[in-house]
Formats: C-alpha cells, sequence, structure tokens
C-alpha cells in the first residue's frame, strides 16, 4: 500500500513525466547568446547585398534563421545532456538539471528546425532555406554527434556551422551566393579557432573530465596557443579581405586592420605569459575580445555599407 | 493507472501549485508564438501577392 502511494505521488517513477519547465528553460535550450551573434551576422549577411528584400521579407527571413539557430541550439543540448552534466559551465542547463525532459527538448527541437526551414523557403527562397537546413544538420549531426567527442579539430570543422549565417541571410536577399558571403563566412570560420581555444585554456580540466578532446586537452596548453596565434595571423588579411577585394571602404578596412593586430598581438601575449594564472586571465581576455573583433567588423562593415557604395577606397 | 486529474486528489496525480503556474505560462507562450505566426503570415502574404492575392480565376 505504502508503494501505490510512493507511486501515486512520483509520476516519474509511474512512467509518467510531468514537465516542470519554465518558458525560460525552452530560451534557454534554444542558446539566446549564440543566437544573438546569428542574429547579428545574418542581419548584416542580408543588408550588405546589392539585391533589395522588402523589410517584411527580411525581417521574416531573419527571425526563420534565428529559429532555426534555436532549433539546432535545443538539438544540441538534446543529445550533449551526459556531457552538459558534469560540466560546471553547462551542468546547469535545463535538461541536466532535470527542468526539461530529453524527448521534450527533441521535440522542440525538430519542430523548430522544420517550421524554420519550411517558412525561409516560402517567404525567401529555397537555397536559403537549403543553406539552413545543411547548417541544422552540420551542427547537430557532423558537429555536435561526431567531430566534438572524436577529434581537437571539433571545433575548427564544426565552426562551420556558425560561419553560415551571413550567406543565408546573402541567399535570402539575393538567391544567390555570391563571393561577399564567402568572404563573410570565412571571417567567422577562422574566427572560431582563436575564439573557442582561448574559452578552452582555462577550462581544460572540465573537458578532460567530460571526455571532449579539446585541443589543450589533447596537445596541451602551449601547443593550443601556438595555434591560436596561427589562426589570428590568417584571420587578420581574411578579416580585412573585403576591403582588399573593393566591397567595402577604407573605414572597415582600418577597422579590420587594427583588430585583426589586437588578435594577434593578444596571442602574442598568452604565449609569452604560459601557464601562470596572468596567463589564463589573458586567455580569458582574448576570449573577450575575440567577441568583440567580430561584433566590430561587422557591424563597421554594415555601417560602411550604409555610408555609400561599397567599391570605393575613401570615404 | 493513475489519471492526470487537477481536482481529484486520491486517484489521479496532483499537479503542484509551481506546476500549474508554469504549465499556465507555457500555454500562454504557445498561444502568443501561434498567434504571432499567424500575423507573420498574413502580413507575409499581402506583402507578397500584394491586391493580387484577392485577384484570382475562381
Amino acid at each position: 500500500m505504502t508503494d501505490i502511494t510512493a507511486v501515486d505521488q512520483n509520476p516519474r517513477a509511474a512512467g509518467f513525466a510531468i514537465s516542470e519547465a519554465s518558458v525560460g528553460d525552452y530560451i534557454a535550450l534554444m542558446k539566446p547568446r549564440v543566437m544573438s551573434l546569428v542574429v547579428f551576422t545574418a542581419l548584416v549577411g542580408l543588408m550588405v547585398t546589392p539585391g533589395h528584400l522588402h523589410p517584411v521579407l527580411g525581417f521574416a527571413a531573419l527571425l526563420c534563421i534565428t529559429i532555426g539557430a534555436g532549433a539546432a541550439g535545443a538539438l544540441n543540448m538534446w543529445y550533449d545532456a551526459d556531457v552538459d552534466a558534469v560540466m560546471r559551465r553547462t551542468s546547469r542547463r535545463p535538461i541536466p538539471a532535470g527542468r526539461v525532459l530529453p524527448r521534450e527538448a527533441l521535440a522542440f527541437g525538430m519542430t523548430l528546425a522544420i517550421g524554420s526551414i519550411a517558412v525561409l523557403g516560402l517567404v525567401a527562397n529555397w537555397l536559403a532555406a537549403a543553406l539552413l537546413a545543411f547548417t541544422i544538420f552540420f551542427y547537430v549531426a557532423i558537429y555536435t554527434m561526431r567531430l566534438k567527442r572524436t577529434t581537437p579539430q571539433n571545433i575548427v570543422i564544426g565552426g562551420a556551422a556558425g560561419a553560415f549565417p551571413p550567406m543565408i541571410g546573402w541567399a535570402a536577399a539575393t538567391g544567390t551566393i555570391g563571393l561577399e558571403s564567402v568572404l563573410l563566412f570565412l571571417i567567422i570560420f577562422f574566427w572560431t579557432p582563436p575564439h573557442f581555444w582561448a574559452l578552452s585554456l582555462w577550462r581544460a580540466e572540465e573537458y578532460a573530465r567530460a571526455g571532449i578532446p579539446m585541443l589543450p586537452v589533447v596537445a596541451g596548453r602551449a601547443e593550443t596557443r601556438r595555434q591560436i596565434l596561427l589562426y589570428s595571423i590568417v584571420l587578420a588579411p581574411v578579416g580585412a579581405s573585403p576591403w582588399l577585394l573593393g566591397y567595402a571602404g577604407l573605414l572597415y578596412g582600418v577597422t579590420a586592420i587594427v583588430a585583426g593586430a589586437a588578435m594577434i598581438g593578444l596571442s602574442l601575449h598568452i604565449m609569452a605569459l604560459g601557464d601562470e594564472d596572468e596567463g589564463l586571465r589573458a586567455a580569458k581576455r582574448l576570449f573577450g575580445v575575440s567577441i568583440l573583433y567580430l561584433f566590430v567588423l561587422f557591424a563597421v562593415l554594415l555601417i560602411d555599407d550604409l555610408l555609400g557604395a561599397p567599391g570605393r577606397v575613401l570615404l | 493507472m493513475p489519471v492526470m486529474d487537477d481536482n481529484n486528489n486520491e486517484t489521479g496525480i496532483v499537479l503542484t501549485d509551481e506546476q500549474k503556474r508554469r504549465r499556465r505560462a507555457r500555454s500562454i507562450a504557445i498561444a502568443l508564438a501561434l498567434g504571432a505566426l499567424v500575423l507573420l503570415f498574413y502580413v507575409v502574404t499581402i506583402v507578397k501577392l500584394g491586391p493580387g492575392v484577392l485577384q484570382r480565376p475562381l
């Protein structure tokens, strides 16, 4: 009799699960901070196109790209719940904390993914929808399910998923994939390794405990710092390439050169400092500066485009 | 098999006040999202088709 009462009062034990998720938990599943970067880069990709898209359709396309990114985040959290549970940074996420059931996150993510792709296809065009579908597939099936747990190159290759949004925005507005959108893709692609490896430098122990083969875990912090520098050296000219190839003005060119030099300078700085506390603090600073780098570059590109036609050399 | 029933304390699963509050918040959020989608589809239809939306062969 006691057992029956216990089962009645414990829905999970009886095979039932009463959802305890708040609306905020579902928003958290979509990784709003990642979404904000996606919105911004996609907006720039959409705005700097030579074509014209009605503002309402542009807004709808941007919404679809944002929701698509949220879907990828939810599916990532569904699959990574076991890993998230053992890392301090992620242990309070809705699934490991027990507020959202894995199957709820899966259903939520799939619904958003299918809905956002279909609506983007109807509102903008099917090239943009196909790119969004591929991005979600790449992030979930290639990065989350495969690369993340098997190779220290996980975030290098997986970074492509985060680099697609401006290309999707461009495709939504023009129906094509232009060289300029490829440049925007490359900027984010080469920005991702120094950004995430800077984070992993002071989170290496947590990644090791979770069994994630991040570069500092597999190759050590010294090699990671060397790789950060190498990618920063590649990133600087790639960041300036829209100006070098005549797609952006001098304002953007100067900003990209200064920002690229700052990234290289900070990378050299963390190499010089080594594993001491000061070195890890510098890695945190590089992580913060890298976020600023991408934001500033895309913001100035947008301002530059709004100030006048691309292709000019002087302001 | 227990039945989910808010009003029957003896045979069903009893939701706590917090669970009820969260369920209500989720329901409102879904309603708002659906309402926003209806509005979005309406506006997008008008923008894409313009006045032509009403001019079609019967």
